[in-house]
């Protein structure tokens, strides 16, 4: 008590940032602190949130809860002052612990190796004693090769009063564990980085528009040092359903009026150029655009020559060996026939384009009719040709997540570290064994002592393999 | 042949292995442990048989190839193969350690999933993948997390069985934690047991409720049946509490050491907190960082993961810096527990986020 008094107080300071309890109070309250902020959305709309409160601790009390909560940042508490500082103080605390313990494991790992007096092996927290009826020699003999089957390299000497043998294995295991507290700095200063130099930020593009930025949450345009434009986007879906299976970007990268990159991205599968990566993450409809697009029909005659065309609203075309003409009258992004049999739009989303199509024949026996995307029965005319939809473009957009990172590359350094790190801690031991051989009378005394910093039972078991290995030998070759 | 009815077999016979694992606890008569390690063994096979025709259901289905259709992708195949992983855990524990006793504390966790599995609704139809979970690091990332989830399962049970040997006055705080927690665990399983038989063996077409989970106890239309349940559960806590004695004689009587019990506790964790962190954290943050460009958003999911890894980092440092035997430490198992179950189940069920997909 008196010693801890008369510290220093850096001295004291240090032993404290150094302390397992100071790590265990920071895993309590960054804990603690992140359930609240599990429960109360994040960055949320505050009626929202006050109703959550109202939900747990009923309506009086929720709105002066919910101003307590705002103060103390509870509200967006992951980017918040104390929640910054607790981290590094996590931080702080393991390099201090790392660097205060670190000299006493390293001398452990270098002390050499020498025998003990087997007075200090029977303390050992592993320890057996056996006498075998055999010669010193002999059971040196049998011990040394037990020993080497048993695939340990120990060291023998010649001592006073018999033999000694030692020997020792794992002792970088002892490592791991600097190794894991190590790589949670390393993914922390990844992540730093990351925050400090790279940006995150989104960007809409719609079908055939260019852009040079993107925008951050805060509306600020953020320079991307070149060109990307969508060249098409796609989304797949589910048999007949509505789920989308798969959506997809056809982008091009343009760098100083050169198309330096073609690529198509679709969720798990993003786009990388010069440290910026485009991530699918969302689509719909740009707002006002409806009537705007690009109807890209295949028609195919009944002799089966086919023809592409791109028609706007209001276009129209032949239908190539017919005197048909086939003009487009209107739209519907999500074509459904209600109970009365009339149509209409059920989704603002593309979910099931169709152009009401009116055909004629010299301008007479005209009649209209739905040609939808997704339903190839809905392309076939009454005389054998079609009119294959294959695409409406330029009205959809394809919502962009757009991300520079950095410290990306060392948070993954530190997460592989971690991982072999933990393994080394957890499923490695720093292991040693002490042997002594007394010569008795007719026989030797096997004094075994050993220590094992984790895992000590299995250690055990191999001691007493070992040992009876030996006994099996030396009697057995009798 | 059709997955279904090997998980209907396998429900079976897990829910008898259940019962028949607390007969042999209570009566030690070993062919009763010998018959339930053939139960469980059995709806192990039969488990593994209907997952395998379900993979194969899905990809026939998706057309998305072997790897791309793991049954992994709802929350009631993830909690089938969670079962899965915790039988399996279970029964290379009880080879290991040649005891079946755990049995009886290990076999009611797989009973009280697969009977909220039924109460609560969750859909069994085998649904199309939403476009994020396309990807290879599901299976890694899902099998991995659940491996850890039963290995925790497993320190849970023998931390809760370490408590009862352990504590001995009523007064102390290690002995109401065990039995506050043993008894809102029987709790939860007799009220899902209720709400299975009231609903699921006598059924009653005139009632259309999707959830019936509660229904039948704590949650019944009837006020007079929702006061008795309540006073019942708390008379039920007082009687745990009053005569958790008997248990502690139960388990003493199969003369597992203590120090057994802490050291499979500490050996599943062990095994599980490095799963955890490569196979969840890590995995699933390469995972959402290649899917949404964010390899960390503190979204509801990550973040109660990592308080689960903090409190299994808490449990570890405690017992290998601090030396922490025993009762501390085993309390720290059975909440690193709760949290994990918190972060599968009350995440989806109670907090937004992005692994919503995971709720129905």
């Amino acid at each position: 008590m008196d010693s801890e008094q008369k510290k220093p107080i850096a001295d004291r300071l240090w032993d404290f940032l150094a302390s397992v309890k100071l790590a265990i109070v920071i895993f309590a309250f960054i804990a603690v602190t992140s359930i609240i902020g599990t429960v109360l959305e994040q960055q949320g709309d505050p009626r929202e949130n006050i109703q959550i409160l109202a939900k747990l601790f009923g309506e009086s009390l929720a709105p002066a809860l919910y101003s307590v909560a705002e103060a103390l940042g509870f509200t967006d508490m992951y980017r918040s002052w104390w929640f910054t500082g607790l981290l590094i103080i996590f931080a702080v605390n393991l390099v201090i612990c790392s660097i205060d313990r670190l000299p006493r494991i390293w001398k452990i790992i270098r002390e050499p190796m020498g025998p003990l007096p087997k007075e200090q092996l029977r303390t050992l927290p592993l320890s057996r004693e056996m006498t075998v009826k055999a010669k010193l020699d002999a059971t040196k003999d049998a011990l040394s090769s037990a020993l080497k089957k048993a695939r340990l390299h120990a060291t023998g000497l010649k001592d006073a009063d018999g033999f000694s043998f030692f020997a020792q294995s794992g002792k970088y295991s002892r490592l791991g564990v600097f190794m894991t507290h190590f790589s949670i700095l390393v993914i922390m200063i990844g992540a730093v980085i990351g925050v400090r130099f790279g940006f995150k930020a989104f960007l809409n593009l719609p079908e055939g528009a260019i852009s040079n930025v993107a925008f951050s949450g805060n509306d600020r345009d953020i320079p991307l040092g070149f060109d990307i434009r969508c060249d098409n986007f796609r989304v797949d879906f589910w048999g007949a359903s509505d789920m989308p299976k798969e959506y997809r970007s056809w982008l091009t990268i343009i760098k100083d009026g050169k198309e330096v990159m073609r690529k198509s991205i679709a969720v798990n599968e993003p786009l990388t150029f010069e440290g910026v990566t485009f991530y699918q993450s969302s689509y719909g409809i740009v707002p006002g655009s409806l009537g705007q697009g690009m109807f890209i029909f295949n028609v195919v005659s009944k002799d089966g020559s086919r023809s592409t065309v791109n028609l706007k609203m209001g276009d129209s075309v032949r239908i190539p060996g017919t005197s048909v003409s086939a003009t487009i009258v209107d739209f519907s992004p999500a074509l459904r026939f209600d109970q009365h049999g009339h149509p209409m739009t059920y989704a603002n989303q593309m979910v099931n384009p169709a152009a009401l199509m009116e055909f004629s024949e010299n301008g007479a026996n005209s009649f209209r009719g739905w040609v939808l995307m997704r339903r190839p029965e809905t392309w076939q005319l009454r005389d054998g040709s079609r009119v294959e939809f294959l695409d409406y473009w330029g009205v959809e957009f394809t919502g962009l997540q757009v991300r520079k990172d950095p410290g990306v590359w060392i948070v993954y350094v530190g997460c592989i570290a971690m991982s072999i790190g933990l393994i080394i801690a957890f499923f490695m031991s720093h292991r040693r064994l002490w042997i002594k051989l007394v010569e008795e009378k007719n026989a030797t005394r096997v004094i075994v002592g050993g220590i094992a910093n984790k895992n000590r039972a299995a250690f055990e078991r191999k001691i007493d393999g070992l040992l009876s290995a030996l006994r099996k030998q030396i009697e057995g070759g009798k | 042949m059709d997955s279904s009815l090997f998980f209907g077999l396998s429900t079976m016979a897990y829910i008898l292995a259940m019962m028949l694992y607390i007969a042999y606890v209570a009566f030690r008569k070993s062919p009763i442990g010998l018959m339930a390690t053939a139960v469980t063994v059995s709806g192990l096979v039969l488990q593994t048989a209907a997952i395998v025709l379900r993979w194969k259901e899905f990809a026939d289905l998706s057309g998305l190839g072997f790897f791309h259709s793991a049954p992994l992708t709802n929350l009631y195949e993830s909690l089938i193969f969670f079962v899965w992983c915790l039988i399996l855990g279970y029964l290379v524990v009880e080879f290991k350690f040649k005891n079946r006793s755990f049995g009886a504390f290990v076999t009611p966790i797989a009973g009280l999933v697969l009977a909220f599995i039924d109460l609560a609704g969750v859909s069994k139809e085998i649904q199309p993948l939403v476009p994020a979970l396309k990807s290879n690091w599901l299976l890694v990332h899902v099998t991995m997390s659940f491996i850890a989830y039963a290995a925790f399962s497993i320190s849970f049970s023998t931390g809760i069985m370490y408590l009862i040997v352990k504590t001995e006055k009523r007064t102390e705080p290690a002995y109401i934690f065990w039995t506050v927690t043993f008894g809102l665990f029987a709790i939860l399983l007799i009220a899902m047991g209720l709400d299975f038989f009231s609903f699921k063996v006598k059924v009653r077409p005139e009632i259309f409720v999707h959830n019936y989970l509660f229904r039948s106890s704590f949650l019944h239309p009837s006020a007079t049946v929702k006061i008795v349940s309540y006073l019942t559960a708390f008379l039920l806590l007082i009687c745990v509490w009053r005569f958790g004695g008997v248990l502690k004689r139960v388990i003493a009587n199969f003369n597992i050491h203590a120090d057994v019990l802490d050291e499979i506790t500490y050996k599943s964790i062990a095994v599980g907190f490095p799963i955890f962190t490569l196979g969840g954290l890590v995995f699933g943050a390469i995972w959402a960082d290649q899917a949404w460009g964010r390899y960390w958003s503190w979204d509801p999911k990550e973040t109660w993961s990592l308080i689960t890894w903090f409190i299994y980092a808490f449990y570890l440092h405690g017992r290998m810096i601090r030396g922490w035997r025993g009762r501390k430490v085993a309390i720290v198992s059975v909440i690193g527990f709760m949290a994990v179950m918190f972060t599968y189940l009350g995440v989806n069920l109670l907090l937004s986020g992005l692994h919503a997909y995971g709720s129905k």
